[in-house]
């Protein structure tokens, strides 16, 4: 998941009358199933909007290791500290993947870091909640990583061929990331009374933001159409929203914990809950850089970044040495 | 010293270098230089930790008490830990990091490869287990060290002041005692001292490549793997480490 608000670069979806006959021909191939391959053409907009989604996307990934390295050095046993160390190393993992599907698009990564540690990137709006105990690393892996699941399966089948591989791929690590979150989730809610306070605070704390993390409502999203139009998206925010909570809330009872949304209830109707919308100003300032971690998370990215300068252009300058050896004598 | 406390004592050693290096570079993790670097040290520190797992469990298992891995690693406090003294420094910067690294890979693959002989079956299974990991982790730490100390200026003088700093903990590894005596009287693991010639080839190798120059004299700190002395460094690794289990006594994780 990890992609919000991206503000599809252009304005409304094009007629079909108005397109150009290349945009046409793309039109059709988008509409017949077939996916966009790095060299083939494409509409200017269609690339910025991608390199916007993507680019966010492997931002989040690398920012997303922040919160639950905070927990990595005080996990409670050996293999809980190996499971989330492989957990963190998967992510930078997809890091690596999705800024490779960018670089397909004519982006390079150095570039795309630039325009994060310059807030001219955004990462998804969930790392800027602090992780205060234990069960918030339980949280994020049912939570967060639940959330990202149902956004990625959708996008599994997005129109861009490298950005779909690549979400193939990643979800099925995230699967695996999502039960050992869980696998906490049950320790803690069946443990003591401390793990099981730990375990509904987490919920109460993580619960919104989770529900954040696809967006605004469909309502107000203005750049869907479009991105629907070109397969970039293709579900909306409500729709995925509505996924997530029927198929968390089940396992919430099972763990006994209470979700902390008052009014959340079964509709026979829809065959859905119906549940309160987070709170969208507290979304929008956090997306603004007024988040409870936003500074701290860009502060420690920035400073890795200068701080390991001299190691990139050390290694740079001794694969220089060795690529032209007669050169250097 | 019976055998059998003896080989307690060997594997706790094995296992509290592994336990304290993987939480040292496990500190890491979201702040390395670039991105393959993250992957890379989150790996390392995963491969220690599983090293850690099969060293202390089967130390629980020689000790007969009850205890196993987890109990080793969260519930004993400074004076009985048994790692070298090197591990437990500071991580510094990446330079450091790495350069620690590489002193520790660098013996690791000598000692497990003499290991894998071992007449005790147990441990000769680790070693062959784990020496596979650590045969990866000396090609990438030499790799580092080799391109970071014969890269740029700064970064030559960074890796120098490391290997500067690091040198004299590196003694230690080759300083035997009773415990050593005993593990090689029964075949179990070899004298440290005996390890020396082929650690000083390989080392010798990588840094001469770096165009590094190892330190002038013999002086080393001690009281690692003893327990005898550690710095005072371990014991704030120890507080964040072991917290949620001192904390929270007898819950299940």
């Amino acid at each position: 998941m990890y992609a919000q608000m991206i503000r599809t670069a252009s304005t409304g979806v094009k007629p079909r009358e108005e397109m150009t006959e290349e945009e046409r021909r793309f039109q059709d191939r988008i509409d017949a199933g077939e996916k966009i391959e790095p060299k083939d053409w494409m509409p200017d907009d269609y690339r910025a909007t991608l390199i916007r989604q993507i680019g966010q996307h492997a931002h989040s990934e690398v920012v997303g290791q922040l919160p639950e390295g905070n927990w990595i050095t005080r996990a409670p046993t050996l293999e809980r500290k190996a499971i989330l160390l492989a957990k963190v190393q998967d992510e930078a993992g997809h890091g690596l993947y999705l800024y490779s599907a960018a670089e397909t698009l004519g982006v390079s990564r150095d570039e795309l870091i630039e325009l994060l540690h310059q807030g001219r990137m955004k990462y998804s709006s969930i790392f800027n909640y602090p992780t205060l105990t234990w069960a918030d690393i339980g949280a994020i892996g049912w939570l967060v990583d639940g959330a990202a699941i149902v956004n990625q399966v959708a996008l599994q089948r997005t129109s861009y061929g490298p950005y779909s591989r690549a979400m193939i791929r990643i979800c099925k690590e995230e699967s695996f990331h999502a039960r050992q979150g869980y696998s906490i989730m049950m320790k803690m809610a069946f443990g003591t009374p401390e793990q099981k306070r730990m375990a509904q605070d987490a919920v109460d704390r993580l619960w919104y933001p989770a529900l954040m993390m696809f967006g605004p409502p469909d309502k107000d999203s203005v750049h869907t159409a479009q991105s629907m139009a070109w397969k970039i998206k293709v579900a909306t925010n409500d729709e995925l929203r509505q996924k997530f909570v029927n198929q968390t809330i089940p396992q919430m009872e099972y763990l006994g914990l209470k979700c902390p949304d008052p009014d959340l209830k079964w509709n026979d109707e829809k065959q859905g809950y119906d549940f309160t919308e987070p709170d969208w100003s507290e979304f929008f300032d956090v997306i603004r850089g007024n988040g409870p971690c936003n500074v701290d998370r860009m502060n420690d990215r920035v400073k890795a970044w200068e701080e390991g300068a001299w190691v990139r252009e050390g290694l740079l300058a001794h694969a220089r040495k060795k690529a032209a050896p007669a050169a250097a004598e | 010293m019976t055998r059998e406390e003896a080989l307690f004592q060997f594997l706790l050693r094995m296992g509290d270098n592994t336990l304290v290096l993987g939480q040292r570079v496990s500190e890491w993790c979201g702040h390395a230089p670039v991105l393959e670097e993250d992957i890379a040290l989150a790996n390392t520190a995963l491969d220690l930790i599983g090293q850690t797992q099969m060293w202390l469990n089967l130390a629980g298992e020689v000790e007969g008490k009850g205890r196993d891995a987890d109990k080793l690693a969260f519930l004993r406090d400074v004076w009985d830990f048994r790692n070298l003294l090197l591990v437990e420094l500071p991580n510094g910067d990446f330079g450091r990091t790495m350069m620690r690294q590489f002193l520790f890979d660098a013996w690791q693959s000598v000692l497990l490869g003499r290991l894998t002989n071992s007449a005790e079956p147990r441990v000769a299974e680790i070693a062959e287990k784990a020496g596979k990991e650590v045969a990866y982790h000396v090609e990438r730490s030499s790799g580092t060290v080799v391109g970071l100390g014969d890269g740029t200026e700064e970064s030559h003088a960074r890796m120098q002041a490391a290997l500067d700093y690091l040198w004299p903990y590196v003694g230690e590894m080759f300083a035997s005692d009773a415990v050593d005596e005993e593990m090689a009287r029964a075949g179990i693991a070899p004298d440290p001292a005996g390890l020396r010639e082929e650690y000083d080839a390989l080392v010798g190798r990588v840094l001469g490549e770096a165009t590094l120059s190892i330190p002038e004299g013999g002086f080393f700190h001690k009281g690692g793997k003893d327990g005898a002395r550690h710095t005072e460094h371990l014991g704030h690794m120890l507080t964040e480490m072991q917290w949620l289990q001192r904390a929270y006594p007898g819950a299940s994780w």
